[in-house]
């Protein structure tokens, strides 16, 4: 049994095999599923086009998945403390989480943000919060994953200051802002500004990086948050190129060469649910991607045909009842991405149903990712499932599937129309719950939910305790910075980056003087709203 | 409330923007019969309030997934005692650790349904507990 629907016969036996994205199981298959596969067209070496196989010829022997645990706590002193340890724990990437508030563009005093500060991540008011949440680390050795999108192009700012500061080239950091506005519409929720503009955002950043920080990520489209707010696999394919199509469509207008920055773009993709459902998604992405790139972008450089990723989280498959099974859970999820030909791991704690990961539960995750790459034989040889009659057959089902899903959309006047209408947004709700209805009718099987439940189930996890004071730290600090900062340099650079956003320049450059003269994140989102105007969510019921 | 549907709004009230849970149990309950409004995200409580009153709720959903829902439960719950709206039944659901469930129940939530339960049971208190 998994993430499928099964008709049984009277004596119990499996008839019928569903899987989410629709895709009909055989009971067994072999040389004929495969008849008309060409090895050179349609899986390629590994390394080769169209990169079915994995987009490196040695993949995990060249160099093993890096491993980036989401974190990020209160005040900017207890994140650093958190990446060190996680740093002195082996870990090879740091993933920044964010509180509410920075994400929505409030300052840490704002009325709206009250109870919120530094609850589900980092508070940051203005560069003095990342100078101290990055000192010591190595910039140039780490890559950093900053887990925001209304506001990536402050915090991507902030980042290039600070590396600056630091005494980091440039051209040795490497950022990966998430910077995906359309799935926060679709599923996320943390969008400020209109659809138009946030674009026009996301191409500023594009843009400024390719020029000045090139080894940065300036977009990480998330088919991830669509999945885990109840997509098929399918669609969270379907979705995110979609969403990615639109990014560069609006990139290319601007007279980049889809060469340029083609290469940059990565992707965050869901884990849970059947395995080799999840192993077909991802070897189809890749390949229906390279295609993309080069049939409808004329791309030439092979990187821009690249699906790079990470591959994670899994966080939907979790549970609450018995959390200590997503222990094995995510040992199972962390296979399917190595399985996959993931660039990046990450993996839900099993106690994050509850609450922000204790210290405990964060390194358990890690240790899950180490065993697999220490102990499991998951470096030795690329792509183990390549040409196994069912994974091939999948992959090839579950690209038709995705295109039919991209069809879907493009019939709908495309990606950025479909989320202005609601369209993506009410499909997946719909999705969402016709699955927790076949939960809750026991059609699908979740262990110590309905089947080998063990009635009222109790916590077993300790809570993450938030913490006021830390809140009342943060706007001492922010109060302490507004009182010796520049005041006229930050009024001079908001009213320059007021002006050209309303000429509609690159706003990168007027960011980073904001940024250098310490404006708070409220001031500059203050500017975009009064230029931009506000994001009106689409009634879907 | 013989012949009369009742009316449900359900409300993302702060910053935090999970909704998944919230749209579901809207659909939950539109399939059971009722009526329906959800807000949408990034609620105040005073905007909460506003709706209920322009949709004449009898119930009043909340769902919270940040761990903020002790302070904002309290706000909720002193507006519509100011608005003198106390008949109006208020539910949460979300993400809600046991221990809070009777800190909860003791400002007068009406109902506390952690991520994860039935929709029958979330249907059926409403039903019986709607005056």
């Amino acid at each position: 049994m998994g993430g499928a629907t099964y008709v049984k016969n009277e004596r119990g036996e499996i008839e019928e095999v569903t899987l989410q994205s629709g895709v009909k199981v055989k009971p067994v298959y072999g040389p004929e599923d495969l008849a008309d596969l060409d090895y050179r067209r349609d899986l390629g070496n590994p390394g080769e086009y169209p990169f079915t196989r994995g987009i490196h010829p040695g993949m995990y022997r060249m160099r093993p998945w890096t491993m980036r645990q989401y974190s990020g706590f209160g005040t900017p002193y207890e994140t650093n403390e958190r990446f060190k340890l996680l740093i002195a724990h082996g870990q090879t990437g740091l993933n920044v989480a964010f509180d509410l508030p920075t994400q929505l563009g409030l300052d840490s005093n704002d009325p709206l943000a009250e109870g919120e500060v530094g609850r589900v991540g980092m508070a940051v008011d203005t560069l003095r919060d990342f100078e101290i949440a990055f000192a010591d680390i190595p910039l140039d050795k780490i890559g950093t994953g900053l887990t925001i999108n209304a506001v990536a192009s402050i915090i991507l700012a902030m980042f290039q200051a600070t590396a600056e500061k630091y005494g980091f080239a440039l051209d040795k950091v490497s950022a990966t802002p998430q910077n995906d506005i359309l799935k926060e519409m679709v599923s996320r929720g943390n969008w400020i500004f209109p659809v138009g503009p946030s674009i026009r955002l996301i191409g500023d950043t594009i843009e400024y990086s390719a020029k000045v920080m090139p080894r940065t990520n300036p977009v990480s489209v998330c088919g991830y948050h669509m999945r885990e707010s109840g997509c098929t696999p399918a669609q969270e394919i379907a979705y995110a190129f979609e969403i990615a199509m639109t990014y560069i469509d609006h990139v290319l207008q601007r007279g980049m060469d889809i060469d340029d920055f083609a290469p940059r773009i990565s992707f965050n993709l869901d884990i849970f649910g059947n395995i080799f459902e999840q192993v077909g998604k991802f070897r189809a992405a890749r390949r229906l991607w390279a295609k993309l790139l080069k049939e409808r972008y004329k791309a030439k450089n092979p990187r821009s045909m690249w699906l790079r990723g990470l591959f994670g989280g899994g966080g939907g498959g979790l549970t609450k009842q018995q959390p200590l099974n997503n222990i094995a859970r995510g040992a199972y999820y962390a296979l399917i991405s190595a399985l996959s030909g993931t660039q990046t791991m990450a993996l839900c704690s099993y106690d994050e149903a509850y609450t922000i990961p204790t210290p405990q539960a964060a390194i358990i995750s890690l240790r899950t990712m180490q065993i697999l790459q220490e102990e499991m034989g998951l470096r030795d040889t690329v792509d183990p499932l390549g040409g196994s009659y069912y994974v091939e057959s999948l992959t090839n089902q579950m690209e038709e599937r995705i295109t039919e899903e991209m069809q879907k959309v493009e019939k709908m006047g495309g990606m950025a129309h479909a989320v202005e209408m609601g369209y993506i947004q009410r499909e997946v709700a719909k999705q969402a719950y016709l699955y927790e209805k076949a939960l809750q009718e026991g059609e699908v099987h979740k262990v110590g939910v309905n089947i080998y439940s063990e009635g009222e189930d109790e916590e077993e996890v300790q809570l993450h305790e938030y913490k006021p004071a830390a809140a009342e730290a943060q706007i001492t600090s922010l109060n302490e910075v507004r009182r010796t900062r520049d005041k006229r340099k930050v009024v001079s650079t908001l009213r320059d980056l007021e002006r050209a956003a309303r000429k509609g320049e690159n706003l990168m450059p007027y960011l980073l003087e904001s940024v250098r003269a310490y404006a708070t994140m409220g001031e500059m989102t203050r500017v975009f709203k009064e230029v931009y105007g506000e994001f009106k969510e689409p009634r879907i019921f | 409330m013989k012949g009369k549907r009742i009316r449900v709004l359900v409300a993302k009230p702060g910053l935090d923007g999970h909704d998944k849970g919230a749209k579901m149990v809207a659909q939950a309950l539109r399939d059971a019969g009722m009526e329906v409004v959800y807000t949408g995200l990034h609620q105040t409580i005073d905007q909460i309030v506003n709706a209920a009153i322009q949709e004449d709720a009898d119930v009043i959903g909340l769902s919270i997934l940040s761990g903020a829902h002790i302070p904002l439960c309290e706000k909720l719950m002193r507006r519509l005692g100011e608005e003198n709206l106390s008949h109006i039944m208020v539910v949460v659901g979300g993400v809600i650790p046991k221990r809070d469930v009777q800190k909860l129940r003791d400002m007068g939530i009406g109902g506390v349904f952690p991520g994860g339960t039935n929709f029958e049971e979330f249907i059926r208190f409403i039903r019986e507990n709607v005056k």
